[in-house]
């Protein structure tokens, strides 16, 4: 344990750190202007939640700094079997909002599984690939228990419907694979199968999310319906501009994205009122997170280390990535959240706790 | 420092190392996309995307559907809808929003609009969110509306379908009401929005999801102001399906116009399917005034009105059955073999038990008499004695067997199970062991005894149709849009009790001799054409002086104190197709102020369903006809 140790407060990553607590800030003044209705209003009590859930998300990060991240190859696969019985817990029992199943209710917080199940995919992925890879790299048949570990999650929270989290757990899945050495015969093989399996995916697509690909390849086929929210988003970031309207001058964001305006269209209302300069800061303060992540896992001291700093960094790019590529038009409308920015407890806390995870493989570079 | 330098060829990840770069670099190219993608939307797009956000907005309109129609069993209509004509105020389109209140309160004549602006404020609805602030514009004030709309910035005229009930007060126990969703309702209802309508109470709330339909929409363009510029699309609502009741309207009406003035309850089943035929509690209210937001003051009324008009006096009211409860006294002894017909126990016109006397209502006695002739009289002496015999708990088993204490089932919110006390009730009720002496009330039901009226109609029914106790239902089926049956009700079975049908004749017999013979307790239910079986019954009310037992003797006891009175009936006779139970508060006792009320109702169903011609009664009328 690295307590009363010089070096801890040495190597502590101030930059990550800081990092954060900077998106943690763009993401309340973000959930002020999406829940402000007027200046004689008092803030929304989702302001104050938020507040509350970013002092609790700085806990978690603080203990997970201070656990030894190589302790967590014990608890990968308990913890995975938690969190696959939390997502049947929801499939059984959850709280539905808007037609899906997605929460445990906790009387005062509501538990999203989903949130954690990245942390544990990435978890239990790197458990498994933290074994050096043969020579040549991973073959089909090293992939076939990271398929099935990626499966059983990815399944229960696509029949939620979370397809915004599917996806990332795909994603991150396939970078962890892909960076811990898979063989380039193999990756050629997948890309096939992947091109050959989508058609056939479409079957499986609910209806809601069949009109949504088909809204995303032209929009305005469906205005009224799935169509809206990328046309009104797209509305909201152009209407913003190179210097934006301005903190709570923003109207287009307000007005129109009623049921997700503070989660997974956060970007929109903050790009309206701080138009592109807000945006690119944005951007950059991922792209140091990502920098960041991508340093400590080059500088990590076991592999177990660099791949898990792998992981915990593809979470929040692919995050960012899709989360904004859905704001601007670029990507089909999955729900998924902007990490530390978007409103949401299960969200900030988990994904302030991969920080704090990041932050302790840094520390640890030198303690043994 | 020395030790603590790792060189580089030393690093675990050397495999990683050219991955983890090209991972990196293939990230920051992603970013790069979005950065342009940005610059795209911000600066090339800008003015276009301004103008589309700020000149013309385009809104969402939700067009709620019709709510589905509501019919009585022979498809006439008693609740629809019809278009209301509802000003809406989005407060933000409006520069002044006081001078266009103002004005809209001038042109339409409605007051408080300020106020439901600020109360929508209040519920945190957004700004930009119509309010509406004038219901139900008559056609002076929409034409007044449309001719100012210049002045009325952020103003609209919606029209919505709004919910009218076409007999007023008629069944509005039954039939329920709607209204605006609460905030409640919407945190657990995803698929409601604010300002939708909902079925609240009765009818309208349990069967919501059929009434309800799906609201359909209209993309708008709306200028600065708030203006409709044109629409852009429109998605059809589909309108809600119709519910067929049970109930007949005219039957309906004949049972209201018997209850007017009157506070208490009826209800009428068809003991061969337990169909709910009419029901009605007096005082009610008019559903009318909820629909469209109750009127505060309004609502305030009915809460707090002492005779409580809310409330289904027939589900929820519980009252003791008072000599009503003999019946089941006699089914259970007769059933338990410590009673038989020919049972004769001598009544002085009391009985001293347990060191205190229990009085008959007749206080000169009835003498020595049996069965048929204790019913018939309801002597309270006679049924002290069955009672005894019996014991609370073959009481309690029994009453449980007829449905009484439990709850029947109908499909209406805050039914009231009743009481029917006994020995363990007793114990985890008040820690007490039971007293044979409370026993003795018991048996005329009172002490702790109480039923809801519908349950007694259930026992009507139960006598009538020989034991099977069907679940009390009042919606026949639900009508699709295609004006087929989607969804049917068949008849449920809660419980068959086999009553041997011997003993189950004395019952009925005597029953009969209630509202048919000499010295029965409800002649004013006779009808000339059918043989109406009957049993009267007074529940006594806490603080009535007047002694324990039915008291017959009318009295100067004030209104308050005075005891309710019960009947319950079926008929005809033989192959009974009616069953009913009146109470009527403080109506003093069955055979004068409930008997009526259903004589009224059988004299109309029958009117409307001619009993068929028995041989018998065909003679006697063949007789007496030539003799006029």
């Amino acid at each position: 344990m690295a307590g009363g140790d010089r070096r801890f407060i040495l190597h502590f990553d101030w930059t990550l750190f800081i990092l954060v607590f900077a998106l943690a800030g763009i993401g309340l003044v973000s959930v002020i202007s999406a829940s402000y209705a007027g200046a004689h209003r008092t803030l929304d009590p989702l302001v104050i939640r938020q507040l509350i859930w970013i002092a609790a998300g700085t806990v978690a990060m603080l203990i997970a700094v201070l656990v030894d991240y190589r302790a967590l190859q014990a608890y990968a696969y308990p913890f995975y079997l938690l969190v696959i019985g939390l997502l049947i817990a929801v499939m059984i029992s959850g709280h539905a909002t808007g037609g899906s199943r997605r929460w445990i209710n906790l009387g005062a917080f509501h538990l999203e599984p989903s949130e954690l199940a990245k942390l544990a995919v990435v978890l239990v992925m790197v458990r498994y690939l933290r074994a050096d890879p043969p020579k040549g790299g991973w073959g089909l048949r090293h992939l076939i228990i990271p398929f099935i570990l990626l499966g059983i999650p990815a399944a229960l929270v696509l029949k939620q419907p979370d397809l915004g989290t599917g996806l990332i757990l795909v994603l991150i899945t396939l970078t962890l694979i892909f960076v811990s050495g898979l063989n380039l015969r193999t990756m050629l093989v997948l890309a096939m199968a992947a091109m050959l399996v989508a058609p056939l995916s479409w079957h499986y697509l609910k209806p809601y999310q069949r009109q949504r690909l088909v809204s995303f390849i032209n929009p305005q086929a469906d205005p009224l319906g799935s169509g809206y929210h990328i046309i009104q988003s797209e509305i909201a970031i152009g209407a913003g501009g190179p210097f934006g309207k301005g903190f709570l001058k923003g109207t287009q964001a307000r007005l129109n994205f009623l049921p997700e305006q503070s989660t997974d269209f956060i970007f929109a209302v903050f790009a309206e009122e701080f138009g592109l300069a807000g945006a690119l800061v944005l951007l950059t303060l991922y792209a140091g997170v990502i920098a960041r992540g991508a340093w400590i896992a080059r500088h990590a001291r076991d592999r177990f280390g660099a791949l898990l700093a792998v992981g915990l960094t593809a979470i929040v790019f692919w995050q960012v990535a899709v989360n904004i590529g859905m704001a601007t038009g670029m990507l089909p409308v999955v729900g998924i959240t902007l990490p530390l920015v978007s409103y949401g407890g299960s969200s900030l806390i988990a994904m302030m706790a991969a920080m704090g995870i990041l932050i302790s493989i840094n520390i640890r570079r030198y303690l043994f | 420092m020395a030790k603590f330098h790792i060189p580089k060829s030393n690093r675990p990840v050397p495999l990683l190392e050219p991955r983890i770069a090209a991972l990196t670099a293939v990230m920051f190219v992603i970013f790069g996309l979005v950065s342009v993608r940005l610059y795209y939307l911000q600066v090339l797009h800008h003015r276009e995307n301004v103008e589309l956000a700020d000149r013309n907005r385009i809104r969402i309109q939700r067009v709620p559907a019709p709510r589905g129609l509501v019919f009585d069993r022979n498809h006439r209509p008693l609740v629809d809808t019809k278009p209301s004509f509802d000003a809406q105020l989005v407060p933000e389109d409006s520069d002044n929003l006081s001078l266009t209140i103002e004005r809209l309160e001038r042109y339409t004549g409605a007051g408080q609009i300020a106020d439901k602006i600020s109360d929508a404020d209040d519920e945190g609805r957004p700004p930009y969110e119509p309010v509406t602030v004038a219901e139900r514009l008559g056609w002076q004030q929409v034409v007044a509306l449309e001719a100012h709309q210049l002045e009325l910035p952020g103003v609209s005229l919606q029209i919505t379908p709004a919910r009218h009930y076409l007999y007023g007060e008629l069944a509005a126990h039954l039939l329920g009401y709607v209204g605006e969703v609460t905030k409640n309702d919407l945190i657990q209802k995803a698929d409601y929005h604010m300002g939708d309508e909902i079925g609240k109470f009765g009818l309208e709330r349990v069967w919501e999801s059929s009434l309800r339909g799906d609201a359909g929409g209209q993309e708008i363009e709306v200028d600065s102001v708030g203006r409709r510029l044109r629409v852009l699309k429109e998605i059809a609502d589909k309108p809600g399906e119709s519910i067929v009741m049970t109930i007949d309207l005219n039957l309906q009406q004949a049972a209201e116009q018997a209850m007017a003035g009157k506070n208490g309850a009826f209800v009428a089943l068809d003991p061969r399917n337990g169909d709910v035929l009419a029901m009605v509690s007096h005082p009610a209210f008019d559903p009318d005034i909820f629909g469209g937001g109750v009127k505060a003051s309004a609502w305030r009324e009915l809460a707090t009105d002492p005779n409580h008009p809310l409330q289904n006096r027939v589900i929820q009211g519980i009252y003791p059955p008072g000599s009503t409860f003999k019946i089941v006294d006699s089914i259970a002894g007769l059933e338990e073999g410590t009673l038989s017909p020919e049972t004769a126990y001598h009544c002085p016109g009391g009985l001293w038990f347990g060191g205190r006397e229990y009085h008959c209502w007749r206080h000169q006695g009835h003498g020595t008499i049996e069965l048929h002739d204790a019913i018939v009289r309801s002597c309270d002496v006679y049924f002290y004695n069955v009672g005894e015999k019996l014991g609370v708990d073959r009481i309690a088993k029994w009453s449980n067997q007829l449905g009484l204490g439990i709850k029947t089932g109908i499909d209406l919110d805050h039914e009231n199970p009743g009481t029917i006390p006994s020995s363990a009730w007793k114990l985890k009720r008040f820690h007490e062991r039971w007293y044979p002496a409370e026993t003795l009330s018991v048996a005329i039901g009172q002490g702790y005894v109480a039923t809801t009226p519908l349950q007694m109609a259930q026992v009507a029914a139960q006598v009538a149709n020989g034991g099977i106790r069907y679940r009390p239902q009042f919606v026949k089926y639900v009508e699709g849009l295609d004006g087929n049956i989607a969804k049917s009700y068949p008849p449920v079975i809660e419980n068959r009790i086999k009553i041997d049908p011997d003993a189950l004749e004395i019952v009925k017999d005597a029953m009969a001799d209630v509202v048919n013979g000499a010295g029965g307790t409800a002649h004013r239910a006779h009808l000339d054409n059918v043989i109406v079986c009957g049993k009267t019954g007074t529940a006594q009310v806490v603080g009535s002086n007047a002694p324990v037992g039915e008291s017959e003797a009318e009295d100067k006891t004030p209104e308050q104190f005075k005891d309710h009175a019960w009947f319950i009936a079926f008929a005809p006779k033989d192959h009974p197709t009616i069953a009913a139970a009146c109470i009527i508060e403080h109506g003093g006792h069955g055979g004068s102020a409930s008997a009526p009320v259903i004589h009224d109702v059988f004299q109309r169903y029958f009117q409307l369903n001619p009993p068929p011609p028995k041989p018998e009664i065909a003679r006697v009328l063949e007789d007496a006809s030539p003799s006029q």
